[in-house]
């Protein structure tokens, strides 16, 4: 059978597109916070208001003339990384790992010029990343070292752990490994593989690569069974803080476990895909119908990690499933 | 609660308004709902021949009542030099001609149009009471004749409608007793045995009154007015043949006269002469209702599309087709869940797809896309800022247009040289993302994202020129608000789509391996 029993979906609390664009994103994200995710430098200043650790600022570009001082700006930096300031979906974000003269390498080794950077530069400055075609500002961002724990499990790129953040609650994670046919990104439907990471202890449950289960990575060919996420419990007090700093009811938050910095965030996503249901087998309406049914919401986001740690772990999931119930339901 | 319940009170409002205006414009003013519907327009011709003396002249024919299930499209009076006037008499309308002399063969002409609606007629409530009949006054022989044959016919019926009936019958009878002879012979005219009827029951008291028509059937020239006894019988007047005695009004059959006023009357000329010639049209009704609407100035008409101008109708003929392809496209991205380059690119696509024909349009367009992907690559790595990079895309693409319509002329590929309907400025932008998605995330999503755009295009286009489809979106604009209340229901759609269901197919299975 190609397609699932839509019954079968709800028994096991899969959410869909339109259940999360209408139950979720527009029931708890109030439009008017989006800029503060979807403008990645306003979120890098909130996240380093609040304390929270992240990749460091090493310059921006606004003006298409300023595009010229580029080279100034990167002689001093030997491994950097380009982003669109309202780029979504990983789109338009360029890696360097090496520098050497006028040659810069990509992660993948391919090499490129001073002016490819400068045109992909303009390129963002243009818009043609940005949501709606709108001109954008170019961040430049110190390269996040790749954390030992995670060699074994990448390949030519850094891993990110999506943690979805439900009313502060940390209720699913995932942790996104580069493969070679995603080109060294972290993005699901290249072909980077999602590993379900369970709640309370940061150990890997279930992977997928376009969907479909494996047990081990496809380039370094080790077992996901041993994985274990490192520093968990502090990922997910940060990932449960971004409630506090953004004020967005559903959130999907990116970190990255640095080697020298430890767990940071990158990120923040209004607007979080559903595959992370696929990497973990199971849905989330039954752990949004949890935090939906609680009447207060703790004040503390280490408390509230510690509350996700003791319902959301996967020996309390083995239960029979929720049936599917969030507010809009009850209606 | 509150806000699912107000927008379903919203959409019941929207969708219970627009159905209502349907049915009103097609109950009340008789729009039909198929694009095939056709009626029979009637054409006749009264041709009024006289001999003048020389003599002031008026001449004055008695015209057709309207009634509600007649509609009259068009009247003519033509008679050179004569002076015309429509009066309107206690007994219905007249048609005067005037003129101060003339002498020799006169002829004036009189020309209607009309076609039957299919409106439901109200019993109708007669206002014209027929007053107390007149008792004819007969000699002796033929008194005694009636008054027997009133009596044999008065035996044998029950009511006053059989009893017409059976008199009628008696009268018109193959093998007729004396009474009957006496009475009507084959010398007596039409007239002559209508006013027997009508005298013969005005001795039973019953009120009648002689009703003159015309059988419409086509191609008929020389026709005259056919004679029917009209029987005032409970309060209402039935129409009777006075040759069989069969009761009612016979199928395309127009009342011209009612009642004993001459048809014609010709002050100043001799040997007056009427004939009538009837032709049938068939014409869509639609077009029928629209003209009548117009003339009656009916406000669902006049204040519509209808009358503006026909260039901007037919402006207005594509524009109205557009909610129809958003619904596809809400559909196809909400139920089905098909991924789309551009939101609403896909309709723009099926417009164009209108005027190039489904097969042409689409070689063409996957012809311009690619030729315009691979120079786009070129573009690419000149290094161009981006606003450059897509007007210079918007050149190359008009290129491509131009060498297309050229070379496909030159062939004699006729129908290739439609490309020039797509719109240039989407293509360019079409070829631009499909471009940056081939680099940023490989051929594969640009062949999804493409297919899902062709596929919705495909959709909307064999939706958008389905002659019903079109026919009732620009006769019933009122279709926009259904379609609009459709479209707010979707909107709260929340279940899976389609896809999801492939998406998640694995998920299924997770109950059969125990946990996980």
């Amino acid at each position: 059978m190609f397609l699932a029993s839509a019954r079968k979906l709800r028994s096991l609390g899969i959410i869909g597109m339109n259940q999360r664009n209408f139950g979720l994103i527009s029931r708890y994200n109030p439009r008017h916070l989006y800029p503060l995710v979807d403008d990645k430098l306003k979120t890098k200043l909130l996240a380093q208001k609040a304390g929270i650790t992240v990749p460091k600022l090493l310059g921006t570009v606004q003006y298409q003339h300023d595009v010229k001082l580029l080279k100034e700006l990167l002689r001093p930096h030997d491994q950097f990384v380009i982003k669109p300031v309202k780029g979504s979906g990983g789109k338009g974000i360029l890696v360097i790992t090496e520098h050497d003269h006028n040659l810069y390498f990509k992660p993948s080794g391919d090499s490129i010029q001073l002016v490819d950077i400068e045109r992909h530069v303009s390129n963002i400055l243009s818009g043609l990343h940005s949501l709606g075609g709108k001109p954008d500002t170019v961040m430049i961002e110190s390269l996040i070292q790749l954390d030992p724990v995670f060699s074994d499990y990448s390949y030519e790129g850094i891993p990110d752990i999506r943690i979805i953040v439900f009313r502060g609650y940390p209720i699913m994670a995932m942790l996104r490994l580069t493969t070679h046919v995603s080109d060294g990104k972290a993005n699901l439907h290249q072909g980077a593989v999602g590993v379900g990471i369970d709640i309370n202890s940061g150990k890997a449950l279930h992977a997928v690569q376009y969907g479909n289960t494996i047990l081990h990575h496809p380039d370094t060919r080790k077992t996901f069974s041993e994985l274990t996420v490192p520093h968990w419990d502090k990922l997910l007090q940060l990932a449960a803080a971004c409630y506090e700093m953004t004020g967005l009811g559903y959130l999907g938050a990116d970190l990255v476990l640095d080697r020298d910095q430890g767990p940071m965030i990158i990120e923040l996503n209004a607007r979080p895909g559903l595959a992370i249901q696929v990497a973990n087998f199971a849905g989330l309406a039954p752990r949004v119908a949890v935090i939906e049914a609680l009447k207060t919401i703790d004040p503390d986001p280490q408390l509230r990690a510690a509350f996700s740690k003791t319902h959301f772990t996967v020996d309390a999931d083995v239960q029979p499933p929720r049936q599917l119930r969030t507010r809009s339901d009850d209606l | 609660m509150h806000a699912r319940l107000r927008l379903y009170i919203l959409v019941i409002l929207i969708m219970g308004f627009g159905i209502g205006l349907i049915l009103y414009k097609h109950f009340a003013l008789g729009f039909p709902l198929l694009p095939d519907d056709k009626k029979s327009v009637w054409t006749i011709e009264a041709r009024i021949d006289f001999v003048a003396r020389g003599d002031p002249i008026v001449v004055s024919f008695a015209l057709p009542p309207q009634t509600p299930d007649i509609v009259f499209m068009k009247e003519d009076f033509a008679s050179p030099d004569y002076g015309f006037s429509e009066s309107i008499s206690p007994t219905g309308r007249r048609a005067e001609w005037s003129k101060r002399t003339a002498s020799g063969p006169q002829t004036a002409y009189y020309r209607l149009s009309l076609y039957e609606t299919e409106q439901i007629i109200p019993a109708q409530i007669t206002d014209d009471l027929p007053s107390e009949p007149e008792k004819p006054e007969f000699d002796e022989v033929i008194k005694t004749a009636a008054i027997t044959l009133l009596e044999q016919v008065y035996g044998r019926s029950a009511n006053t409608e059989i009893f017409t009936r059976e008199l009628i019958t008696t009268l018109n009878s193959k093998t007729p007793s004396q009474n009957q002879s006496l009475l009507l012979n084959e010398k007596s005219g039409e007239d002559y045995k209508t006013h027997l009827i009508i005298n013969l029951l005005a001795m039973e008291g019953i009120s009648a009154r002689i009703v003159r028509g015309l059988y419409l059937e086509d191609g008929r020239r020389r026709q005259s007015l056919i004679n029917f006894v009209e029987v005032y019988i409970g309060g209402q007047w039935l129409l009777f043949n006075q040759n069989s005695g069969v009761h009612g009004k016979p199928e395309n059959f127009l009342i011209w006269q009612r009642g004993d006023q001459s048809l014609l009357d010709v002050v100043g000329g001799k040997n007056s002469q009427i004939s009538f010639a009837i032709i049938k049209n068939v014409h869509s009704t639609r077009n029928l209702v629209v003209r009548d609407g117009m003339n009656k100035q009916a406000g669902l008409v006049d204040f519509s599309i209808y009358s503006l101008p026909i260039e901007q109708q037919n402006a207005f003929k594509m524009i109205l087709l557009l909610p129809i392809g958003a619904l596809i496209v809400v559909i196809m991205r909400l139920l089905i869940g098909i991924r789309t380059s551009g939101t609403f690119m896909p309709i723009l696509i099926a417009l164009a797809l209108i005027q190039t024909t489904l097969l042409t349009g689409i070689i063409i367009f996957l012809t311009v896309v690619g030729i315009g992907l691979l120079i786009r690559s070129y573009l690419s790595r000149l290094n161009l800022l981006f606003v450059a990079r897509i007007s210079a895309v918007i050149i190359v693409v008009i290129a491509i247009i131009a060498s297309i319509s050229i070379i496909s002329n030159k062939i004699g590929l006729d129908q290739a040289m439609t490309v020039t309907f797509f719109p240039m400025i989407i293509l360019s932008w079409t070829i631009e993302r499909m471009s940056v998605l081939w680099e940023e995330d490989g051929p594969r999503e640009v062949f999804i994202q493409g297919g899902g755009s062709m596929l919705t295009a495909v959709i909307a286009y064999l939706f958008m020129t389905n002659r019903t489809v079109e026919y009732l979106s620009f006769n019933f604009p009122e279709l926009m608000l259904v379609n609009l209340a459709l479209i707010l229901v979707l909107g709260q759609y929340t279940g899976y789509r389609l896809t999801e269901l492939y998406r998640f197919h694995s998920l299924e299975r997770r109950d059969v391996s125990g946990k996980r």
